[in-house]
């Protein structure tokens, strides 16, 4: 069909009514959909709205703060570490929130392997317990990692030590979903080949589950590393350790020069992270898949 | 069936078990490097993190003394004897709570509409302008890369205490977040109904809007419903830096060991919570059913 797309127009606007007759369904929704719609949208709005009026927020408030914002932005130009001693500073701390985040993200990894064989259907058939697991593993989930972190302040004190096992805690439950998952997904195949060959129940979970659960689970735990780096950079700011802490204090002492310079640091190692993470992730998944 | 397996007589044998020793080996030595490398990096990162196991079993005591504490009241008796005055607070909980759920859903919504225009303006399918593409992926990558909560701690800067800074910190970082998520959906549509609009003349949004959106519209529903979930969890701890919502009077307590408030507190946000991911689950489910049933 080589129509010109003008001669499709024109023999298309000839036969409208006609067209328009037969397939009423695409030239419009009908009325009831219609409403339905305008009715969600309409209540989306109207609670938008009322958000923004219970927050008072006003056009003066926006202006003002926005004029401000502009205002620091041109007093973060350029960013600077202000003296050498403080640049090493901030370099020890960048790695201590490093540790932070592959210390908790290895121990919620490894906590989570036993939960998750607990949570999963397949391999725990009593209903209780399981039902039991996965409900106190929601309850866990739904704390932020910095409300962990206020905790664990109050436990083992000020530090990076509090943070570690405030990300810990916080991923545990997550990482035992996913691991429950991926076995609950998990080829039965070579299980019943293992039965076959004799072995017992502690034999099936090492050799049938756990080479088909593993390479999912640790291209999981990298993800969680990168998006734990960037938990870590926040933890500081509640006292639990890592560079956060000296960013809470740069924005309360008004250094802007030195808020961007450690924006901009936490910025380049997260992005040097997710650079070497998912170089891993390929070839662990390649590897073994 | 039966089958009998016949073992091959020697001389065939010895290399297939030696090929296949030597196959193991090398898998055995690569894994015994990587975890030696791991080894390496925990033994490093815990002197970084300051890790001893002496603080550790002190405080693991201290641990579960403090979970004990948070389920005694001032009168030293357990909690659930007096609801009444275990949740002495519920009023002004229950508006600050509201007021996080709110925080949460302004912050979302005007995230997604940010993320709703960016998503079109860097997809390769429909923005020929390399040069437009890669900034606005940049601008989105720099929203999602600064944690909210350093946006938040900034916008307190400048516009002062209360739930607008919280409000403006969720929306950039949702913008980030979900123009990353909707610009792979974008990339991923079938391009002849947007072809088919450009051929009978309709323009960049007639394009957009009857040739993409009505592929995308459910998926993007969905992965903002899930945003939202995330969202309320961050917007209980974004008043620890004073931007409003349940994280204000969280910390207090926290800070001032008010131990029953801390527990009554914690119990009222997991509740909402779950609560949120339940009615999100099952919206997220139905219009899951929609996209099948197309």
């Amino acid at each position: 069909m080589s129509e010109n797309p003008a001669d499709i127009r024109a023999a298309f606007l000839a036969r409208r009514s006609e067209l328009e007759a037969a397939w009423p369904a695409m030239f419009g929704a009908d009325w009831p959909t219609r409403a339905r719609t305008g009715v969600l949208v309409g209540g989306a709005l109207a609670v938008y709205v009322f958000g923004l009026y219970t927050l008072e927020f006003s056009p003066a408030v926006i202006f003002h703060g926005l004029w401000r914002l502009v205002d620091i932005a041109g007093l973060m130009m350029p960013p600077s570490p202000g003296t050498w001693e403080r640049f090493l500073l901030y370099l020890d701390a960048l790695g201590q929130t490093l540790s932070i985040a592959l210390l908790g993200t290895l121990t919620a990894a490894v906590l989570a392997v036993p939960l998750g064989f607990l949570a999963a259907r397949n391999v725990v058939a009593n209903a209780v317990l399981h039902v039991l697991t996965r409900r106190s593993l929601d309850t866990i989930r739904s704390i932020d990692t910095l409300i962990w972190a206020l905790i664990w302040i109050n436990v083992v004190g000020l530090g990076p030590f509090a943070g570690a096992l405030a990300i810990a805690s916080a991923d545990l439950a997550a990482f035992a979903k996913l691991m429950s998952e991926a076995i609950e997904a998990a080829d039965h195949r070579p299980g019943e080949g293992v039965a076959a060959a004799g072995g017992g129940h502690l034999a099936r979970l090492r050799f049938a589950i756990l080479p088909q659960v593993l390479p999912i689970f640790a291209s999981q735990v990298l993800y969680f590393f990168e998006s734990n780096t960037r938990s870590a950079t926040i933890i500081g700011v509640v006292g639990a350790g890592g560079i956060g802490l000296w960013l809470s204090e740069a924005i309360r002492v008004l250094e802007w020069r030195e808020t961007s310079f450690l924006i901009l640091m936490v910025l380049v190692t997260v992005a040097a992270i997710d650079l070497v993470s998912q170089r891993l992730r390929a070839a662990i998944i390649g590897r073994r898949g | 069936m039966a089958h009998t397996i016949t073992i091959p007589p020697d001389a065939q044998l010895t290399p297939l078990l030696r090929g296949y020793g030597a196959a193991v080996a090398a898998k055995r030595r690569r894994v015994m490097i990587g975890f030696a490398v791991l080894v390496l990096c925990v033994l490093v990162a815990g002197a970084g993190a300051e890790v001893s196991a002496d603080k550790f079993w002190s405080g693991i005591g201290n641990f579960g003394d403090y979970f004990n504490r948070l389920l005694l009241l001032d009168s030293g008796e357990r909690v659930w004897t007096d609801p009444a005055d275990w949740f002495w607070g519920l009023r002004r909980w229950g508006r600050l709570l509201g007021e996080t759920l709110l925080i949460a859903y302004v912050g979302t919504l005007t995230g997604t509409v940010g993320a709703f225009v960016g998503c079109f303006l860097c997809s390769r399918n429909l923005v020929r302008a390399a040069g437009l593409r890669m900034a606005v992926r940049r601008v989105l990558e720099f929203c999602r890369t600064v944690p909210d909560i350093v946006f938040a701690l900034i916008f307190v800067a400048s516009f002062g205490l209360g739930a607008i800074p919280g409000v403006l910190a969720i929306a950039i970082h949702t913008t980030g977040a979900l123009g990353k998520l909707f610009a792979e959906v974008v990339e991923n549509i079938d391009m002849k109904p947007v072809e088919g609009v450009a051929a009978t003349g309709g323009n960049w949004f007639a394009q957009v809007r009857f040739g993409a959106l009505p592929q995308v519209v459910s998926n993007f529903a969905s992965y903002a419903l899930l945003r939202l979930e995330i969202n309320v969890r961050g917007a209980t701890i974004i008043g620890v830096v004073g931007a409003g919502g349940i994280g204000q009077d969280l910390i207090v307590a926290i800070r001032q060991f008010h131990t029953s408030d801390v527990s009554a507190i914690l119990l009222l946000i997991v509740l909402c919570v779950m609560m949120i991911d339940g009615v999100s689950e099952r919206l997220r489910h139905r219009l899951l059913a929609l996209e099948r049933g197309r």
